[in-house]
């Protein structure tokens, strides 16, 4: 399918352009087309598209001490899907997307109660949901270490007054991953709310005022107008989000130290990809292990398409 | 919801001469149980989120030996800022914050050249192949970025670039997503402004240069928001290709005085909100196109 719906006098003048090869004024506009494309082209195929076809290829081989690739076949994807860690390190992740989705019912409830009618202050409260968003990762995990701290932290001193035990949030195998992914969830929240916001602001307010006239409570107009109006944004936040918490990385780095006790039951599958790739030296594997990550988000997000028919309603 | 008795035309709203498709919003009730409710419940989480950034604060202004007291102090016993001048001991973190200077302004200004040339050409003319180079290019969007960073290191490395500010951002100087979303407004200018330049005698680059990049300026401020973000707090791809503390840009450096300084957090603290204030401030004078960014690139999915 044609993404620009050009006219058949157009297709033409392209095709009598393309023929007459560089003498008329259409053709002239064609080679000009193609020099407005070269940079970034040219930077594509260097910095992305030659990338694509090499990751490829270095997945079936295995980097040499002195620097060449040898070819082994399928053995790096034999070792991936035989490795205990790679299992671990996908369940992990599985379980930060889980989490991660979390942010989005949040996003929506905060959405709309924002939406509610003659609110004031909307545009502060955006501003102050969406900060942690913008904040630089290393300094929210940095902050958030601190508020977990086992025995200085803030977290635990607040927990104390209600009578809960001191706790080694970021150390303890058992609550290592659910600490990292409530941090996730908290800087992320404001993104999606944006987001949603953006969404509610193209429904319609007569909806909302028809229904409160027919009595209609405010749980009742979300379900009912909310919700399913913004079930195509809804289904695009989560696609976004299940795609971004399936490459987590980065909050994971700065929040677990190496000596962690808890860092193989933290440690992500793109985490895993760089221990092999630029620690251990194994390229190979570490080249099977990502090109494994795109086809189980690319499944993942195909599957999405496909339950999107049962639960997305397109005005 | 309560009253809803209020006409258009007795709105007091209306009556000083705000918009009228604003007199629905504007529009109060006088009794509010359920908007202190609303703003009690949305104040608690506004709490929630800015709260950490509070904390990371009145630490950064404590001494070592209070931070580590139990239980933890609220204010500072005395106000010290002497963290914030020992990070800058303690990290070559004058040199950190250049570099990433030098990063967000290297791939903000190689988006909006390169991403505007080729959105325009895309959106605009006429040329064998387009459908199919278009959709070649949309698909680096669905490759997820550590599949690439082995090559792209090799790359760098063969070029002799690694440990300087060209390694730092020179992948990120090109963007699907910027192509995207400036083809997009390049495709919503209407025809007859191209066709008026073209008649006065002007040329391909002429009509892209004077006449139609000034009318999209909304979309390029968004993507250069977006794109400085971005840069600015990227991490993955710093720590690969430059591991030189002083190469490094801060994202990366912080995380550096995270393993020799483990337990000062004071300084730690510092250097957090030292590396967060040019993003802060730049949301906060530019908060509209930030939103602005996010909500075009949601909407529309």
């Amino acid at each position: 399918m044609s993404v620009f719906p050009a006219t058949a006098a157009a297709k033409a003048a392209d095709r009598r352009a393309a023929r007459t090869g560089g003498t008329g004024p259409a053709s002239r506009n064609q080679r000009a087309a193609y020099l407005f494309i070269a940079p970034l082209g040219l930077g594509f195929a260097l910095f992305y598209f030659w990338p694509m076809i090499q990751t490829f290829y270095f997945s079936f081989t295995e980097f040499g001490p002195f620097g060449g690739h040898t070819w082994i076949g399928g053995d790096n994807y034999a070792r991936v899907v035989k490795d205990v860690t790679v299992w671990q390190a996908l369940g992990n992740t599985l379980v930060y997307c889980g989490i991660g989705l979390t942010a989005l019912p949040l996003a929506l409830v905060v959405a709309s109660l924002l939406n509610r009618r003659g609110l004031r202050a909307v545009p502060l409260y955006r501003a102050l949901y969406f900060v942690p968003f913008v904040t630089l990762p290393v300094a929210v995990g940095l902050v958030w270490n601190w508020l977990y701290n086992g025995d200085f932290g803030l977290l635990n001193e607040v927990l104390g007054w209600f009578g809960v035990d001191r706790h080694y949030w970021v150390s303890d195998p058992s609550t290592a991953v659910f600490a990292i992914g409530a941090v996730m969830v908290w800087s992320t929240t404001g993104y999606y709310l944006i987001i949603f916001m953006a969404g509610i602001k193209g429904i319609p307010r007569d909806y909302y005022e028809a229904a409160e006239l027919d009595g209609a409570g405010a749980v009742r107009r979300f379900f009912t107008i909310t919700l399913p109006l913004l079930s195509p944004t809804i289904f695009f936040a989560s696609v976004i989000c299940m795609i971004q918490s399936l490459q987590v990385f980065d909050l994971i780095y700065i929040m677990m130290g190496e000596k962690n006790p808890a860092v193989g039951d933290t440690q992500s599958v793109v985490g895993l990809f760089y221990k092999w790739a630029f620690t251990e030296n194994a390229q190979g594997a570490a080249a099977a292990l990502a090109f494994l990550l795109m086809l189980l988000i690319a499944a993942l997000t195909y599957l999405q398409f496909r339950l999107q028919r049962r639960w997305v309603h397109y005005g | 919801m309560g009253d809803t008795t209020a006409t258009p035309a007795t709105d007091p709203a209306v009556k000083k001469g705000e918009l009228a498709s604003d007199a629905g919003r504007a529009r109060r009730p006088r009794f509010l149980p359920g908007s202190v409710a609303t703003h009690l419940a949305l104040g608690l989480g506004a709490l929630v989120m800015v709260f950490p950034f509070c904390w990371q604060l009145l630490t950064a202004l404590k001494s070592l030996a209070e931070v580590s007291r139990v239980p933890p102090t609220f204010l500072p016993d005395d106000w010290r800022w002497a963290s914030f001048d020992e990070v800058f001991t303690a990290l070559p973190f004058r040199e950190m914050l250049t570099n990433s200077a030098l990063n967000t302004l290297g791939r903000t200004a190689g988006q909006l050249v390169f991403c505007s040339l080729a959105a325009y050409a895309f959106a605009r003319m006429r040329f064998r192949g387009r459908d199919a180079l278009f959709g070649l290019f949309l698909s680096v969007l669905m490759v997820p970025s550590s599949l690439l960073v082995l090559p792209q290191y090799d790359i760098i490395q063969s070029l002799g670039l690694l440990n300087s500010a060209p390694a730092l951002f020179l992948p990120g100087m090109f963007s699907a997503f910027g192509t995207f979303l400036l083809r997009q407004a390049f495709l919503a200018l209407p025809r007859e402004l191209e066709e008026a330049a073209r008649i006065d005698g002007a040329g391909s680059f002429r009509v892209f240069w004077s006449v139609m990049l000034p009318l999209i300026r909304p979309a390029l401020a968004a993507l250069a928001v977006i794109t400085a973000m971005a840069a600015w707090n990227d991490l993955l791809w710093p720590l690969i290709v430059n591991t030189d503390p002083e190469a490094m840009p801060i994202s990366a450096g912080l995380t550096s005085l995270e393993g020799q300084y483990e337990t000062n957090y004071p300084v730690m603290m510092a250097g957090s909100l030292i590396a967060s204030l040019p993003m802060l401030l730049v949301y906060v004078f530019l908060q509209r196109h930030f939103v602005q960014s996010v909500a075009a690139s949601g909407v529309k999915g």
